[in-house]
């Protein structure tokens, strides 16, 4: 490149600046050179803008190299594999998770059956099923702690699950009978005639416990008794009565599985 | 002037018609354009200089672009497609450079 800085346009040489070219091409457009320029250079627009948008296009892979290609696709392969390698991990995790989910609520429904079943037990839960409800008159008050337990007795044997006195008493493993001066007292509950009381089994059986040849309905109506007792077999008794889950003081389990 | 809307002209047919590249041209496309640029400055270069001849820039152009296709095409034969590319780039890159600093010098003086 030649280092024609025109500072000065000598006078006797009307040889023209760049700069001035160029503005004498602008104030006279049609000229041949002008409109080759035009043409070639709007293909160059045109191409390029072309390459451009080709170029931002969804397809970056186009135009690629063999080489280039398989190297991508390996690379994908790998991540692929590792992200199944993953999936795979972590359904395990998930599988164990369920598992764990799924026993512990079985110990929870197991639980929660044997917490109603000793609740029955021990009478903190109010319980309903088919049984009996025995109905005692006694009108010379001669029925006292011994008939009670007699019939209590007799209606355990024939596989009552739940007793109930007279509605209010709920009879379990801890009940204490005790005569009182008109009646009986059962767990420092002060029991008047008549009597009834409520079992929750199977009801011929417990009916077939109270009739029996010298047994509870002998005895009550007995001529030295002079009482009167009906047995109503009943396919829903309800047994309303609960009571406080008693602290043992004393006793303590002993861890012997 | 009418370069100047030449080149307008192109940008907005372009952007108007959207062509798809054919694939057979996607390799050679970008570095045609680029020789074309070449061109293109080289042609300003020598108008600064006075010495702007139609006839020379069009087979200037079109001898660019074609040789530039060419040596991609031989590239990719020879399976260098991609370093050779790269070496057109930096050549057409280092003219386009040096044109530049010449029409620089003529409409800046600097």
């Amino acid at each position: 490149m030649t280092e024609d800085r025109p500072t000065v346009p000598e006078p006797e040489e009307p040889r023209p600046s760049g700069r001035a070219r160029l503005l004498a091409a602008l104030r006279r457009p049609w000229s041949r050179g002008q409109v080759t320029a035009a043409v070639l250079l709007a293909v160059v627009g045109f191409a390029g803008v072309v390459q451009v948008r080709a170029n931002e296009g969804n397809d970056r892979y186009v135009g690629m190299r063999q080489g280039d290609l398989i190297q991508l696709l390996n690379s994908l392969s790998t991540a692929s594999q590792r992200a199944e390698n993953e999936i795979a991990k972590l359904q395990q995790t998930r599988n164990t998770l369920r598992n764990d989910t799924d026993s512990r609520r079985a110990a929870l429904e197991r639980a929660r059956q044997q917490a109603n079943t000793l609740g029955i037990l021990a009478g903190t839960l109010p319980a309903e099923g088919p049984g009996v409800r025995v109905s005692i008159t006694d009108p010379n008050g001669k029925v006292g702690t011994d008939l009670m337990l007699n019939g209590i007795e007799e209606l355990r044997d024939a596989g009552a699950e739940v007793i109930e006195i007279n509605d209010t008493v709920r009879v379990i493993a801890q009940t204490s009978f005790k005569d009182g001066l008109r009646g009986i007292i059962v767990d420092g509950h002060q029991l008047s005639p008549p009597y009834t009381i409520d079992a929750i089994g199977n009801p011929h059986t417990l009916a077939q416990a109270m009739a029996f040849t010298g047994g509870f309905i002998d005895e009550i109506e007995s001529p030295a008794i002079g009482g009167k007792v009906v047995v109503t077999q009943t396919q829903s008794v309800e047994i309303a009565s609960v009571r406080q889950p008693a602290q043992a003081d004393y006793a303590r389990p002993t861890n012997s599985e | 002037m009418i370069a100047g809307l030449g080149l307008l002209l192109g940008v907005v047919l372009g952007l108007l018609l959207q062509p798809q590249v054919p694939p057979w041209m996607q390799p050679y496309l970008p570095i045609a354009v680029v020789a074309a640029l070449d061109a293109v400055f080289g042609a300003l270069r020598a108008f600064l200089d006075g010495i702007f001849d139609d006839k020379v820039f069009v087979v200037s152009f079109v001898s660019n672009v074609l040789i530039a296709a060419l040596i991609v095409y031989l590239g990719d034969k020879l399976g260098v497609g991609g370093q050779l590319s790269t070496g057109v780039i930096v050549v057409l890159g280092i003219r386009i450079f040096s044109n530049v600093a010449a029409i620089r010098r003529h409409l800046f003086h600097a």
